[in-house]
Order: C-alpha cells, then structure tokens, then sequence
C-alpha cells in the first residue's frame, strides 16, 4: 500500500526541481512563469494526498481554487508577456532594467 | 502491488518532464514536456480519488493554460542563445538549493512522520461513490462565497488580459457611430435642379 509520504516526498521533489528551474532560467520570463505552473502543482500534490488521507473534502476545494487563480495569473501573467514584448523587443530579464534608479 | 507500479511509474514520468521543463533549451519543447508533467499528474490524483480534479487538470491546464503557453510562445520572436546565458553559471547554486530544500522537505514529510503506521490509508469508496458529487455538494453550499469570488477573479483575468493586450493603431480605419447617426441629410445629398433630357 502506498503511504501518505510518498505522496508528499513527491510533492517536495517536484517543488525543488521547480526552484532549481527559477534559478538556472532566471533570463527567460516564459519558462520562469512554468516553473511557478510547476510549483503550484506540487503544492496541489500535497493538498489532494492529504484531502485523500484525512478523509476530507476541503482539501480539494482548496485545489479547485487554486487552478482557478493559477489560470487566472496564467493569463495576465502572459498578457504582460505580450505587451512587454511589443514594446521592447526582448523577454530577456536583464535587459529590462528601464525601472532602474 | 499494482498501485505502487502505477504510482512510480507516473512519478517518475512527472518528474522526468518537470527536469525538462527546467532544462531544454528551446520553450516550446518545455512548454510540451510541461503537458506531459501534467498528463501524469493527473493520473496519480486518479490514484488518490480526485477524479474531477484530475481531469479539470487535463481540461483547464493542458487544454487551456499551456495552449496559451504555447500560442504566446510560437507568437513571440524569441533569441533563445541569448536566454540560456548564465546557465551553466547558476547550475551549481540552482542545483545546491533544490537539493538543500528537498532534504529539508523530505525530513518534515517523509516516512518517520508520516508512514502507513502513523496515518493509516483510508478505505477505497465502493463503485456508486462520485467524486464530483462529493466536490459539488460542498462547493456550493458550505464554499459558496469563496465559489462566486473565484468567478469574479476569472472575470477580472479576462478584462485585464483583454485591456492590456488591446492595442490602438493610428492608421486603423473606425466608424464613429456618433458622427454616423448625427448626420443630417443635407450634409451628404444636394437636390439638383435641372432639366430632362429629351428622348433620343
């Protein structure tokens, strides 16, 4: 039988290699929004191994919330993409430094 | 038995994809691998009895989100040489934070606290159990407020994407419906006084 733990150990590998992505792709805005994508799974992970183990619905109600505003944060989140695309001609982190002091 | 072979196998797929995601080069390939992680996702929240979320997550997010993803992706012109610099330099400290989170993680989550003998696994529902029944009973009674506040905050997302994106061109050709129903008839027809021509 599977444990509570294998679930959750799961969720914690998946939450790392999301850090991991943040860190080695901190130059491009599109995979940075994936590995958020990525890291709200993993905490769905956690939430629906619990809701199962405790025998308790609210665990997914709280999940059907958070796809709700991770897909919300999705689209403006790649709205700005668009815009920010359209006005400067790069994605690139480092060259948006126009805010700078 | 068959549960664990299921499990570890979609974990490893899950896993597998998610250090894709993370490390190939060209955005549409993670933006695909992104999909796959979310296909075996899916199927370990089957596993653990959330059908209608497993297959929200194939709906909304693989359906949904990662077109989006890839729509906005394929439309915008990317250099991707320049967005891997720095890769191999921050490989290290990437690396060497995860691992440090994971085994933080894993002490609090793993098998010491939470194994089969401290949280024993509960009984599987029998076949007229519905998933989607449980979740709606609940959603719309005890969770109403949070349920119409999670609508509003869709609506937003739609006004704000669409505001943002929206764009003005000075040489786009529009019709003011104003000027066009305030016209006057005098302004566009002139009544011309002249004579028939004979038959020839």
């Amino acid at each position: 039988m599977l444990a509570l733990s294998d679930f959750l150990i799961l969720g914690a590998v998946m939450f790392g290699l999301s850090i991991a992505g943040i860190f080695i792709n901190r130059k491009n805005i599109i995979i940075l929004l994936m590995a958020i994508e990525l890291m709200l799974l993993a905490v769905n992970m956690n939430f629906i191994a619990f809701s199962h183990f405790l025998g308790d619905t609210a665990g997914q109600v709280f999940v059907f919330f958070i796809l709700t505003v991770a897909a919300a944060e999705a689209a403006i989140g790649l709205a700005i993409l668009v815009v920010l695309f359209r006005n400067k001609r790069t994605i690139n982190v480092t060259e948006l430094d126009s805010m700078k002091g | 038995m068959v549960e664990k072979i299921i499990f570890y196998i979609f974990a490893f797929i899950m896993v597998f994809g998610a250090t894709m995601v993370i490390t190939v080069r060209n955005p549409v390939r993670a933006a695909l691998f992104l999909v796959l992680t979310f296909f075996a996702s899916a199927a370990i929240w089957m596993l653990l009895e959330a059908e209608f979320l497993a297959i929200t997550l194939v709906l909304v997010y693989v359906g949904a989100v990662m077109v989006l993803f890839l729509f906005v992706v394929m439309m915008l012109d990317i250099n991707t040489a320049r967005l891997k610099e720095g890769f191999i330099r921050y490989l290290p400290v990437g690396i060497g934070v995860a691992i440090l989170l994971v085994v933080m993680l894993v002490g609090v989550v793993g098998p010491e606290n939470f194994s089969l003998d401290k949280m024993a696994a509960p009984e599987r529902h029998g076949i007229d159990y519905s998933n989607t029944r449980e979740l709606g009973s609940v959603l719309y009674t005890v969770y109403v407020y949070p349920f119409e506040i999670a609508a509003v905050i869709l609506l937003v997302a739609i006004v704000a994407a669409i505001a943002l994106t929206l764009r003005k061109r000075p040489t786009t050709k529009y019709q003011n419906p104003d000027s066009q129903i305030s016209v006057k008839r005098a302004d566009r027809v002139r009544m011309v006084k002249m004579k028939s021509e004979d038959r020839k």
